[in-house]
């Protein structure tokens, strides 16, 4: 058996065993959670929690799921955050910074506080991304927001009212749809697809008798 | 980080790294492989299994779990649900908010129907959003739809029903074309070419990624179009039983607010069921790579309702779950990680396998080396085998795992494990569930009219066995297809009378049969809060 540490969870204190992570420990502690618990694995976001350890001054963020309890930490969750989400047709956006002047105008608001990267759960550099947001940048944004799992404690410290994860949502977006360089070899595949190059290939494939197809699949070449 | 005895091991590891690197494991033959499965994959124990004895698969075995949430009692049992009193009205009625549920809501509305969704948690808590690998599709020039038919046919033991993998083959690349065109970002080379690897089992490099967070990347997307369109999205609210109209068909469902509990009516003209997995039902006592929500609420509800489970016997356990640290124990360590060159490697550092054999054959060769060969690395929870992650930058040049697999190195890194430096333990973890709701390739359930279904919850698209990203795939065309099919045949339908008597017949079929359940279904949430 670990040894047994003091967690605060909302204020009030439990003992739990110290090799927990913070959501397990909730659960250790009787909590059935409902809200503020996901993927379980740090991909979601659902899990967004601050915690400060007794006699520290500074607040951390983490995600509960992956992150272990200490000795005498007080936790708070934050399971949902108003971020705001603008909606657009991505048919139909402007591929420059205007986009963001439109949607997110905030951003130029940023008063370089840092307070939005020094919170982030997955150590990203967000005021870097918002800078590369405000100058249509989308490229560099959504490549320095990419691992953003869409938390928003960002969001929850940054005196302008930023909504950090949706300007890089929209970035990506950008980036993915028209930015990044078109694939000659998926749109001429699809073309034959749908032309029908390949059904007699596949269609007498699949009507060969099953030990046919089993010796093929035994014996079939493997690329390198 | 690693105990005295795993520093011990590794030392052999280490030593054995570069000849490890250059070695080409044999690939095992098909009887081999046989063998292997029968004598050590759980799917093959047959303890573990039960006989359905009500509804349509009675007489076939299922996980013991399953067939207890089957055959247990109906959510609304106790309550007086007014059918008359209806909350929402819609054409097209999502159950489901992960990447199937999502692509069926985006085509429907794009069909023309009014559609919405409903999720027990949030829009994108699924196990799409924890995809890491990537996603399948035959669009190079020494690759073709049939070439991933056969491996996606032989790798699923020849079980697949042919007309869904054909349609998952086929649409594959227009399926990352419509993702691409969505925004979502794929990893290209600068002439735009995409950067493709192999899978086990694959036989061209077909799997298409986005790092190593594809399931989040498509998700995220895929969300935000959802949101962008205005779809309503009815989250925290989990449908607990599918209603029906007076000729059977499906026609709504019964819906429960997760944190106030109040029931609400929803009724629709056609029924997409898009619940996903059943990885936190823990199989066998296995930790699990899925979501919170993972609960094989789908099928219970189809069942109940008259729909049939195929392949419901057949479970994927992914070789590579984390042993070890505790804290992540059961966690995915994509098959990406093999694709880029780490191989598995015992407690001696020999490198017992080939790395990209199927997942089935993979995870029974690793569960082997640990018990008839005796040769894992004991941990807290049990045993695990070498994966040598340092082999990838030994092979691929420094740079290339933070490039490539961010989400591992933060993974193992919040631990103090380098995964650039020092090799990390897995074991098989429940990963996905083979089979499900058996379905005709526009979607429907083979016998409840107006019930769709897409995703993990469908059964026989991959037969017994699944590939890497061939279910990122599935979710694509299966879940466009179905929210399609969907809004057009909305078009043409009148609802009946709306009624819970399958419900009752249902109970009445397990009372006659002798069973005497205390657990209600679905499950919904699994329990882990400590009872004290």
């Amino acid at each position: 058996m670990s040894e047994m540490v003091n967690v605060f969870l909302m204020g009030k204190k439990y003992e739990v065993p110290s090799n927990l992570t913070i959501m397990k420990a909730m659960e250790y502690a009787g909590y059935e959670l409902v809200r503020g618990c996901g993927c379980r694995n740090g991909f979601c976001g659902a899990c967004a929690t601050i915690y400060r350890i007794k006699g520290q001054q500074q607040l951390n963020a983490c995600l509960a799921c992956q992150t272990k309890v200490e000795d005498n930490m007080y936790v708070a969750t934050l399971p949902f955050f108003p971020l705001v989400k603008q909606v657009y047709d991505i048919n139909n956006v402007p591929v420059t910074e205007s986009v963001m002047m439109q949607l997110y105008p905030e951003i130029y608001s940023c008063i370089g506080c840092n307070a939005c990267t020094k919170a982030c759960t997955q150590e990203l550099n967000v005021m870097q991304y918002i800078a590369y947001a405000q100058r249509g940048e989308f490229e560099k944004c959504a490549e320095e927001s990419f691992d953003c799992v869409m938390c928003g404690v960002c969001s929850s410290r940054c005196p302008a009212g930023i909504s950090h994860p949706q300007v890089a949502m929209l970035a990506r977006r950008i980036n993915g749809k028209y930015l990044a360089p078109k694939t000659a070899h998926l749109e001429d595949r699809v073309k034959e697809i749908n032309n029908g190059d390949f059904k007699e290939l596949i269609e007498g494939l699949m009507n060969k008798p099953i030990e046919e197809i089993k010796e093929l699949y035994n014996t079939r070449e493997i690329e390198k | 980080m690693y105990t005295k005895e795993m520093y011990e091991s590794m030392k052999k590891v280490e030593a054995a790294r570069e000849a490890n690197a250059v070695l080409e494991p044999r690939r095992m033959t098909a009887e081999e492989k046989e063998q292997l499965l029968a004598t050590y994959h759980p799917d093959y124990k047959q303890d573990e299994f039960a006989v359905l004895q009500v509804g349509p698969n009675k007489g076939e075995k299922v996980p013991t779990q399953l067939a207890a949430l089957l055959q247990a009692n109906s959510r609304v049992k106790e309550l007086k649900v007014d059918l008359d009193k209806v909350d929402y009205e819609t054409d097209v009625l999502v159950i489901g908010g992960g990447g199937a549920g999502a692509s069926a809501a985006i085509e429907a509305d794009n069909a023309g129907a009014s559609v919405m969704v409903v999720t027990k948690l949030r829009m994108g808590d699924a196990n799409t959003m924890m995809a890491e690998g990537g996603i399948q599709a035959a669009d190079k020039p020494n690759d073709s739809p049939a070439q991933h038919f056969l491996d996606a046919f032989g790798g699923g033991h020849f079980a697949a029903k042919k007309e869904l993998l054909y349609k998952l083959v086929n649409e594959a690349p227009e399926a990352i074309l419509w993702l691409n065109e969505l925004g979502v970002e794929f990893d290209k080379s600068e002439d735009g070419t995409m950067v493709t690897t192999h899978g086990g089992g694959t036989s061209r490099k077909r799997m298409h990624a986005a790092k190593d967070y594809s399931g989040a990347e498509i998700m995220r997307t895929l969300r935000d179009e959802v949101l962008n369109r205005q779809i309503p999205v009815v989250d925290f609210t989990a449908a607990i039983e599918l209603i029906l109209d007076e000729n059977g068909n499906a026609a709504g469902a019964v819906l429960m607010n997760m944190e106030t509990g109040e029931i609400l009516v929803a009724k629709a003209k056609t029924v997409i069921i898009a619940t996903g997995g059943a990885g936190r039902l823990h199989y066998q006592g296995f930790p699990t790579s899925n979501h919170y929500g993972a609960t094989a609420d789908g099928l219970i509800l189809g069942y109940r309702a008259g729909a049939k489970l195929l392949y419901a016997d057949t479970l994927q356990y992914h070789p590579t779950g984390a042993a070890y640290p505790e804290q992540i124990f059961g966690a995915l360590v994509t098959e990406k990680v093999r694709s880029l060159g780490a191989k598995l490697i015992n407690v001696d550092g020999e490198a017992f396998m080939h790395p990209l054999e199927t997942r089935d054959v993979s995870a029974a060769s690793i569960i082997r080396e640990c018990s008839a060969r005796g040769k894992g690395i004991k941990t807290p929870e049990g045993e695990g085998i070498w994966l040598d992650t340092p082999m990838i930058e030994l092979k691929n040049g420094e740079g290339t795992i933070e490039k490539r697999i961010p989400a591992m190195m933060r993974m193992f890194g919040k631990y103090g494990i380098d995964i650039r430096k020092e090799p990390i333990l897995i074991y098989p973890t429940l990963h996905y569930q083979n089979g499900g709701l058996d379905i005709t390739d526009d979607c429907q359930t083979t016998n409840v009219k107006n019930l769709f279904v897409a995703g993990e919850a469908v059964g026989g698209i991959h037969g017994r066995n699944r590939l890497m990203g061939n279910s990122l795939l599935d979710i694509i065309v299966f879940g466009r297809n179905a929210g399609r099919n969907a809004a057009n045949q909305s078009k043409n339908v009148t609802v009946g009378t709306l009624s819970l008597d399958h419900v009752e017949k249902f109970a009445k079929e397990c009372a006659d049969a002798g069973i005497e359940s205390d657990i209600v279904s679905p499950k919904l949430l699994p329990s882990y809060a400590r009872k004290a």
